[in-house]
């Protein structure tokens, strides 16, 4: 048996114990301190945000008349499949990988996560399966273009005949997205239930640590369904088998069944964690005690179950039977419930609160005004009749993206904003800031808004050309996605110069809670090393007489002499 | 009220059990891994039920006989593997090496026996419904019988390593849970293609 690094520290408690090279080089090797795969993973993902960003501008580039004029069709279907496949796996995936790696330890008053090995290998896995996927670009026949759902028996023909194709790419790195993934649940887990401070059981423990475990277990009990399924999928394009393929007794209604019952969850592996982002700031900004916290906390675990039990609603136009549409369709009405618990707790807590709307907080506003849209169409969607009328139209496109863009990549935003300062010592220029929430909030609308009459009206997705009388929303939503091109900018400026050059930061800058606001700010390799505080409440009382943890003013202190 | 340094040592979760994490984090593994054959049971189950046509062109059941044998072998394997780990907690270290070995024996002989029966079969991956599901199903469960061989080899190595189990038998405890795994995996596996026909 070896010895864990986590041990060696133990024993070497007594020494002070050599951080990471403090350098920026450390964040371009293999790492294993989660705070550097942390940064690691957001900076990657990051990038793949640009990229898919600029595919998402070409889809609206080419939308933005009526014919198909800039791109050839087939280009068109390899670009929005690249799209949604680089977003939801090169980009959200790894970003809130990356947020849970910075946050948990701190915020349980962990050392490390519990393999620190397996977090640096999960991480290094990002680029190998994020270049065998843009390696599709350059294969014979393009990239994968059966959309990224990837239904045989579109997704089993191999027309040219190349064991090397885009769909074959596709799968790989799917595959490995999935092994990456699998690791880091593993890992997140183990963390959360085994190493949290003296006193933190589970109703103390914060609602991002409460959301981040329950989108892990669903991480681990859905995602093998979607690789079981891949495995099958690879073997029927390129081995000849016929698990999906019709023509020889299979069913490809099958694969949609395997696809939709992690990839319906997975939304919820992303909204998760970002529900645990809102109840973190919306508390801090409102300086008034989360409302109703053992109840956010529970209704987590319950839309982890009924998540599990929904994914038949993206099936009610294939050829489902009408006692499982009807079934379907009340599972995720019910779903709405825990939801709902989360919104009226939100919204209580804001209720005759202290705003302080700086960035971070205008994020999260933001995103729970556009989460509330989209969940109403959500419930929309979710009832058959409508969902046979809209289904496969722009209306649906519209639905997703409120959820995957303008929340959950809104609550990702207002969390990188709120816990920027801690990570990386330094303030972030709050009037860039402001103008990123404000081209961010219109271009957003502007996309996304028009495109839910166009769906109404009948446009449909996935074609690269369109009935002139879709004109004028098209438009409208080609000026918001290039405007959300342009947000890029100041954000990644404020970024680059607030981590180099901006004022330093104390160690709790917003007067917040947590474990994590009571480490210096960046906090040393170790968090609190051996002098890890014991938990006496949830980290919600503001404005209550309640201690948060023994010996508040030791670590304030300490915090503050080490910064 | 202020608390000493070993105060916190000895409250904090995970400070104190080392091999925790480890097996929590393999047994977390173990039950995410049994989804994907769940997934390819279901699979089987509705195509058996659904598809047009089952069996390949002139194959009208599959032989039970052979696979019987190599099943009951397999399952011993799980008690006899047990009997190495009880040997390794009364610190008898040949008696363990030597019914581990056994165990890997007894594993390698049912990765022969589907070899065996593999190259007998007259129907390929490619032989419709029945043809794909058969080859992934014991090839998925072979890969994995496969692993904890090589695991177990791994342990066997390890255990002449002196001081190997002074910080526990976590590896072994986990490559023995493997085993029990891939066992149960089999038994389901063996029911739904050779009993269920």
């Amino acid at each position: 048996m070896t010895i864990t690094n986590y041990d060696e520290r133990i024993i070497k408690s007594n020494h002070p114990i050599p951080g990471a090279p403090n350098n920026w080089r450390r964040f371009f090797g293999f790492n294993t301190d989660a705070k550097v795969i942390g940064i690691q993973y957001i900076v990657t993902a990051l990038v793949f945000l640009l990229l898919g960003g600029l595919l998402g501008m070409l889809i609206r580039g080419e939308l933005i008349t009526p014919p198909s004029d800039l791109f050839d069709p087939t280009v068109y279907n390899g670009l929005y499949t690249m799209h949604g496949t680089v977003m939801l796996f090169l980009f959200l995936f790894p970003i809130l990988s990356g947020l849970t790696n910075l946050l948990v330890p701190p915020m349980i008053g962990a050392p490390d996560m519990a393999f620190p090995k397996l977090n640096a290998l999960a991480f290094w896995l990002v680029p190998v399966f994020s270049i065998v996927l843009l390696t599709s670009f350059f294969v014979p026949g393009g990239p994968a273009s059966s959309g990224w759902w990837s239904y045989p028996p579109v997704s089993i023909q191999n027309p040219l005949g190349h064991f090397l194709n885009g769909q074959m790419l596709w799968i790989v790195a799917i595959g490995l997205s999935g092994v990456s993934s699998i690791i880091g649940a593993i890992n997140f887990v183990t963390t959360i239930i085994q190493m949290r401070a003296p006193g933190m059981g589970f109703f103390k423990m914060p609602i991002f640590i409460w959301t981040v475990l329950a989108a892990q277990i669903l991480q681990l009990l859905g995602l093998p369904a979607l690789t079981g399924g891949a495995i099958m999928l690879f073997f029927d394009l390129n081995f000849g088998t016929s698990f999906f393929n019709p023509e020889t007794g299979g069913d490809p209604v099958l694969f949609q069944h395997f696809f939709w019952f992690y990839s319906h969850p997975a939304v919820y592996v992303m909204v998760l964690p970002v529900f645990g982002i809102f109840s973190e700031l919306f508390p801090a900004y409102s300086r008034k005690p989360l409302f109703g916290y053992k109840f956010v906390a529970v209704a987590s675990f319950g839309i982890t179950i009924l998540s599990l039990v929904v994914w038949v609603h993206h099936m009610f136009y294939t050829g489902t039977p009408m006692w499982m549409r009807n079934l379907f369709m009340f599972t995720t009405m019910l779903i709405a419930v825990p939801t709902g618990v989360k919104v009226f707790a939100w919204i209580a807590t804001l209720w005759g609160g202290n705003l302080r709307l700086n960035t971070p907080m205008l994020f999260c506003l933001g995103g729970l005004f556009n989460f509330i849209f989209g969940g109403i169409t959500g419930v929309m969607l979710a009832t058959v009749p409508i969902d046979i009328h809209v289904g496969n139209t722009y209306f649906v496109v519209a639905h997703f993206h409120y959820i995957i863009f303008n929340t959950i990549a809104f609550g990702i935003f207002a969390g990188i904003y709120h816990w920027f300062p801690k990570f990386t010592g330094r303030m972030f220029y709050e009037g860039l800031g402001k103008v990123h929430f404000a081209l961010t909030f219109i271009g957003a609308t502007l996309n996304w808004l028009p495109l839910h009459w166009a769906g109404l009206l009948g446009m449909p997705r996935r074609v690269a050309s369109y009935d002139p009388e879709f004109a004028i929303w098209n438009v409208i939503a080609s000026i918001g996605a290039f405007l959300l091109g342009v947000a890029s900018i100041p954000f990644i400026l404020n970024m680059v110069s607030s981590w180099s050059r901006g004022k330093k930061a104390p160690p709790n800058p917003w007067n917040a809670i947590g474990l994590e606001w009571l480490l210096p700010s960046p906090p040393p390799h170790e968090n609190f090393e051996d002098d890890i505080p014991t938990v006496l409440n949830e980290p919600y009382n503001y404005g209550l007489n309640k201690p948060f943890v023994l010996d508040e003013e030791f670590y304030i202190s300490k915090a503050l002499n080490d910064s | 009220m202020t608390t000493t340094k070993s105060d916190v040592l000895l409250h904090t979760p995970g400070h104190v059990k080392h091999d925790g994490h480890n097996l929590t984090g393999f047994i977390i593994f173990l039950c995410s891994e049994s989804i994907i054959f769940f997934a390819f049971f279901v699979g089987y189950g509705v195509l058996k039920l659904t598809a047009p046509t089952w069996y390949p062109d002139g194959v009208s059941g599959i032989a039970v006989r052979e696979p019987l044998i190599n099943t009951i072998i397999l399952v011993s394997s799980s008690f006899v593997i047990y009997f190495a780990e009880r040997y390794l907690h009364k610190k008898n270290y040949w008696g363990f090496r030597i019914v581990w070995l056994v165990t890997m024996l007894m594993g390698s002989y049912f990765v022969y026996g589907q070899y065996i029966e593999w190259s007998e079969l007259t129907f390929s991956l490619s032989s419709g419904v029945f043809g794909s599901l058969f080859y992934l199903l014991t090839g998925f469960h072979g890969i994995h019988v496969i692993s904890g061989i090589l695991l177990m080899g791994l342990m066997l190595i390890r255990s002449f390593i002196p001081g190997n189990y002074e910080r526990g038998e976590m590896g072994v405890e986990s490559v023995s849970l493997f085993w029990h795994f891939v066992d149960v995996i089999w038994i389901i596996l063996f029911v739904l293609i050779y009993v269920w026909q």
